[in-house]
């Protein structure tokens, strides 16, 4: 089985380059861990402001790591949330609460809301509070609202790049030109990449994925099992894309060159922004983009606990850009030779 | 017996360039075929056609009675490259053992074919050693080593003998004979004269044309020189 020798090389080569096989499994864990403690490091030190807020609910207000200030009735809110480091403004007026975040930090906004509430509630049952924001909005995300398309995002970049690479160099290093003097087909030759870079993407995906879930405890509602075969979906379309570029470049560099051109872009459209908010110029890009899919899908089972119901098509359309990639490969090595 | 192996007619261009121009050759069985020419006169280029790696702008290779390229076909030739095609990062003996999968050499006889070359190219002591830290010369031999690796009916080589000491060198030639001597057609590149002297029929290209073709003696006696060396200088090499 020629497909088999390939396999087998590849696991070889990944073997004896550990160094690579280390970029491959712990740069992910590194990035993921040092963004972790980025966004959900220290305790919070919250300074919120108080406008007439009758003293049946003060005299209660009492928490760890936070400053109420009492504010005169006449304060401009806007302004000093503007000009001064507060980070809400909780204003009564007849009965009613509103609640003003600085929102600029979206990491703060649904401590304080928690926070407000659990303040207000057991005092005064009649009142409702309304929120708003300065900047932002509620929906800007935490951690763990983007931790799984960091999560998806890593896989890909990582996959696309070294898979990329190791195509290329079989070009540079004429062993491709030695393979095509060999009864090898092509197909078998894109076959033998796709599995060996699979099993090894197998392993390094679940490596990731259960350190992100069970060490830096990302949310994590739904079956381990689904996201796995996310990830390594993500992986096989990032590797199947990775073979095909490589054949526009010349060299590692240029191969580096696509990162900007192809893989961070799809981050954007991956669910870091909502897609509505992004100019009409560019949205259409999301839906081309397999991260668009896979992180939508990690997204359904890691935040809102779904299963295969829900992102079987994210996955189908996942399979669907690696066949392609895989039939485009076969046919861009006809280049190399016509048989 | 002899019998026609390869049978071609090409020229080829890369754009405008004209780079083989109406090269005309019958090969077969039971001979070395050395191709002699300066740098830049396009043997690499006829070989590469031959074996079924590119192909001819106009023109036809037909090998066996069939024409090229042909996975059948392919799986009888031994390409050696002119520059060495290895797995750097694998030993000699994971490349060995990759390309004589990839080559179709069954798996019982594996051991014994890769303990063969390996000990034609003296490299039995290296089997465990990464490719890179071999030497050039070392580099040189594994790659012919793997081109003869499933026993091929054709062996194309190009510069096959690059940076190998001449007793080596000298054995090796030696083997190349007795191959002939088996049936097997040989068609390699070379800038050394003595081992032009051992080819059967020498051809010389210059400028992409195939100026003269025969044995070496019937070379030398139509340039009335007395060795290869200054018969290939009145060419104009
Ligand atoms: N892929 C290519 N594209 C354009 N030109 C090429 C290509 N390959 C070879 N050539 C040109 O074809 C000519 C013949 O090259 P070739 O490699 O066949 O020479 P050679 O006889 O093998 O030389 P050497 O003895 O140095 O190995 C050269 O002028 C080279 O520039
Ligand atoms: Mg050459």
């Amino acid at each position: 089985m020629r497909v088999l020798a390939v396999v087998n090389r590849i696991l070889k080569q990944f073997l004896h380059d550990k160094r690579t096989m280390a970029l491959m499994i712990l740069a992910p864990i590194l990035v993921l861990t040092m963004l972790s403690l980025v966004f959900n490091g220290e305790e919070l030190e919250l300074k919120i402001g108080l406008i007439d807020v009758p003293s049946t609910v003060y005299t209660n207000m009492e928490q760890e790591n936070v400053a109420f200030v009492k504010l005169d009735s006449d304060t401009d809110v806007n302004e000093t949330l503007e000009q001064e480091d507060y980070d809400a403004i909780l204003a009564f007026e007849q009965g009613e609460s509103k609640l003003i975040l600085e929102g600029s930090d979206p990491s703060i906004n649904n401590v304080i809301i928690d926070n407000i509430k659990s303040e207000i509630s057991p005092n005064t049952t009649s009142v409702s509070l309304s929120v708003e924001h300065l900047y932002g909005s509620q929906d800007l995300t935490t951690f763990d609202n983007i931790g799984p398309v960091l999560v998806g995002f890593f896989i890909f970049f990582f996959v696309f790049l070294i898979a990329g690479v190791s195509f290329l160099r079989e070009r540079t290093q004429g062993t491709l030109e030695r393979l095509l003097a060999s009864p090898i087909k092509r197909w078998e030759l894109v076959m033998g990449y796709v599995i060996g870079f699979g099993v090894f993407t197998t392993i390094q995906s679940s490596i990731i994925a259960l350190y992100s879930i069970y060490v830096i405890d990302l949310m994590m509602e739904g079956s381990f099992f689904y996201v796995l075969i996310i990830t390594v979906m993500i992986a096989l379309s990032a590797l199947t894309l990775g073979i095909l570029l490589s054949a526009f470049a010349k060299n590692e560099l240029q191969m580096i060159q696509f990162i900007p051109l192809v893989v961070v872009p799809q981050f954007f459209f991956a669910g870091l922004f909502k897609l509505e908010t992004i100019s009409d110029y560019l949205s259409w890009l999301g839906p081309l983009t397999p991260l668009y899919y896979g992180a939508d899908a990690l997204r359904d089972v890691m935040i809102r606990g779904q299963g295969l119901i829900e992102i079987w098509t994210n996955l189908v359309v996942l399979g669907g850009f690696s066949i392609v990639f895989i039939i485009m490969n076969i046919f861009a090595l006809k280049k190399h030779r016509s048989i | 017996m002899t019998t026609t192996i390869i049978d071609a007619n090409v020229t080829k261009r890369f754009g405008k360039k004209k780079v083989l121009e109406d090269v005309t050759l019958t090969l077969t069985n039971n001979e070395i075929f050395g191709l002699l020419g300066p740098s830049g006169s396009g043997k690499t280029t006829l070989v590469k056609i031959l074996c079924g790696i590119d192909v001819p702008t106009e023109g036809h290779v037909s090998v066996f009675g069939k024409k090229m390229p042909d996975l059948e076909l392919i799986k009888r030739i031994g390409y050696m490259a002119q520059a060495d095609a290895l797995y750097h990062e694998l030993t000699a003996k994971e490349n060995l053992v990759f390309f004589a999968s990839i080559s179709g050499v069954k798996r019982n006889k594996r051991a014994e074919r890769i303990q063969q070359v390996m000990k034609l190219v003296d490299l039995e002591s290296d089997l465990n050693t990464k490719v890179e830290t071999f030497s050039g010369g070392m580099k040189r031999r594994l790659s012919l080593a793997i081109a003869l690796l499933h026993e091929p009916d054709i062996l194309v080589l190009d510069e096959p003998t690059v940076g190998i000491d001449p007793a080596l060198r000298n054995k090796i030639w030696d083997t190349f004979e007795i191959l002939k001597e088996s049936g097997v057609l040989i068609v390699v590149t070379t800038h050394v004269m003595d081992e032009a002297e051992r080819c059967s029929r020498l051809g010389m290209v210059r400028d992409g044309q195939l100026i003269a073709i025969g044995t070496p003696d019937e070379i030398k006696t139509k340039t009335e020189a007395s060795t290869i060396e200054q018969a290939f200088l009145s060419y104009g090499g």
